[in-house]
């Protein structure tokens, strides 16, 4: 059963500046289904976009990832067709906020950042657009495991600015691709083998912008066994250092392993 | 737009817009900033402008490029930095709001060319951050958060390492044993907090069980973790 062995926690803060929550989560961990987005766009039109994609994917994948379809497929066939079927909701979920954009003019150009996680079979596929961040604390190492699509990335990768000098940057609000802007979009889709042990963060920008990764490596490492305390830990830290916007995380603890029984 | 005001010995000769992506800076004629000055190399810096950022970097000058006092290689330009080649001097003086902190994300078109414009129809419509006063009132609350954090120890009080001073000099310290009895003291701008992390058996704050909830620590509250007691202590 996939809720013996990953264990799922979320929580989503406005922070100490905003006045509204545009971030969104959800999860549905009795299908190893993990969802954050962050959203924009003027008035609340964020706060839209943003729980438009949360509840399109995780509504799509409770429909289609069918479980019982999945028995007949080998785990290669099984991490492909996490990867298709995963890919449709997000197109979906593009075409949801984009159509609904250009029908209300307080929505227009809105947009969302989005991570989206299917486990299965000891295995993670991830799907994201945007800032917003996976990681995983793998015994001592913790490693970010999606590249964002913003300005600031792409300076890094050019060599402008280095990893360490990145906080200097006037352009880290700046993104580069994000869900429902255009009319069709679709993620940036990886597969990851997955073991016991693993632990894995989902977060806005809200967190990795206001605190530094050793002190967010370190309350994971030393929290992992109050997956509450170390979700509250992360956002009181992003809210100690200015919560200069929302911040939101999931956390998701591999506590056995959850090979598909075929 | 960001800028440059060029000046020597401090006789400001000009402002110069920081309207391309490629700015070159040296003695030549074909360069955007011309320094006509034997300190300066025929091609002496470049400062390369992406949206909001301006790095310079030094193109081997002879002399180098100095930034605020210190010779570098490759630095992003803050508001206020000086930048000597030679005895010409040019502040650097940024656009980016105040408010560039708090300002909301947008989606940028990657460049296709040169020139990393943000078109206006491709922007979501943002609104000024909440209330433009908001930028102001809000520094208080972290320059309140940022105030020194007075110093604390935790003193053991028995078992084997009794006499031992643990310093609480990190923002998260978890004392016990995995799977046993785990707490966790925080140390937050607004002072110290202890909760218990994991363990059936509750661990005690003054004499009381210890529950998850972060509980604040006065000077000399004590705590005991697997048996073992601890007083708090501020320096």
């Amino acid at each position: 059963m996939l809720t013996d062995a990953l264990r799922m926690v979320s929580l989503s803060d406005t922070g100490m500046v905003r006045d509204l929550n545009e971030d969104s989560v959800a999860l549905r961990p009795e299908l190893g289904v993990a969802v954050l987005a962050d959203g924009m766009g003027g008035y609340n039109a964020g706060e839209v976009a943003s729980g438009m994609a949360v509840s399109t994917i995780a509504d799509g994948l409770v429909q289609d990832w069918n479980s019982e379809a999945l028995l007949t497929l080998d785990h290669n066939a099984a991490i492909r067709l996490s990867q298709s079927v995963l890919q449709t909701q997000i197109k979906a979920a593009n075409a949801a906020i984009h159509a609904a954009a250009q029908n209300d003019a307080q929505c227009e150009g809105m947009g969302t950042t989005l991570v989206a996680c299917l486990f299965y079979d000891n295995f993670l596929t991830v799907g994201h657009l945007g800032d917003s961040r996976l990681y995983r604390l793998r015994g001592e190492i913790f490693e970010q495991i999606t590249r964002d699509h913003s300005m600031l990335q792409e300076q890094i990768d050019a060599g402008m600015i280095s990893k360490e000098n990145a906080h200097l940057s006037n352009n880290r609000n700046l993104i580069t691709r994000a869900l429902g802007v255009v009319p069709e979009e679709e993620a940036e889709m990886h597969s990851y083998e997955v073991r016991a042990d693993d632990l894995f963060l989902i977060c806005s920008d809200g967190l990795h912008g206001m605190i530094d990764e050793a002190q967010i490596a370190d309350t994971l490492t030393m929290l992992r066994a109050n997956l509450n305390m170390a979700a509250q830990q992360l956002v009181q830290a992003a809210n100690d250092a200015g919560g200069k916007d929302n911040v939101s995380v999931i956390l998701v603890r591999v506590m056995k392993s959850f090979a598909a029984m075929r | 737009m960001a800028k440059l005001i060029l000046s020597f010995e401090n006789t400001v000769l000009k402002t110069i817009p920081l309207d391309k992506e490629r700015i070159t800076i040296g003695r030549r004629p074909d360069n955007d900033i011309q320094i006509d000055n034997l300190a300066v190399s025929g091609l002496h810096a470049v400062i390369t402008t992406i949206v909001n950022d301006s790095v310079i970097e030094d193109h081997q000058s002879t002399n180098g490029t100095i930034v605020n006092g210190q010779t570098v290689q490759k630095h992003m330009l803050q508001h206020n930095d000086v930048i000597e080649l030679g005895k010409h001097k040019l502040r650097f003086l940024s656009d980016a709001p105040a408010y560039q902190d708090y300002a909301k994300t947008v989606v940028i078109r990657k460049p296709g060319t040169a020139e990393a414009t943000v078109r206006a129809a491709d922007v979501p419509t943002v609104l000024p951050p909440a209330a433009p006063a908001a930028p102001a009132a809000a520094p208080a609350a972290p320059a309140a958060a940022h105030a020194p954090v007075r110093e604390a120890t935790l003193q053991v009080l028995s078992g084997a390492a009794v006499g031992r001073v643990l310093e609480l000099n990190k923002s998260l310290t978890t004392i016990g044993k995995a799977g046993v009895q785990v707490v966790a003291f925080t140390r937050r701008p607004v002072g110290y907090f202890v909760a218990q992390v994991e363990g059936e058996q509750p661990a005690l704050f003054n004499g009381e069980p210890l529950g998850e909830h972060p509980r604040q620590l006065n000077d000399q509250d004590t705590v005991e973790i697997a048996g073992t007691k601890m007083r708090f202590v501020y320096k």
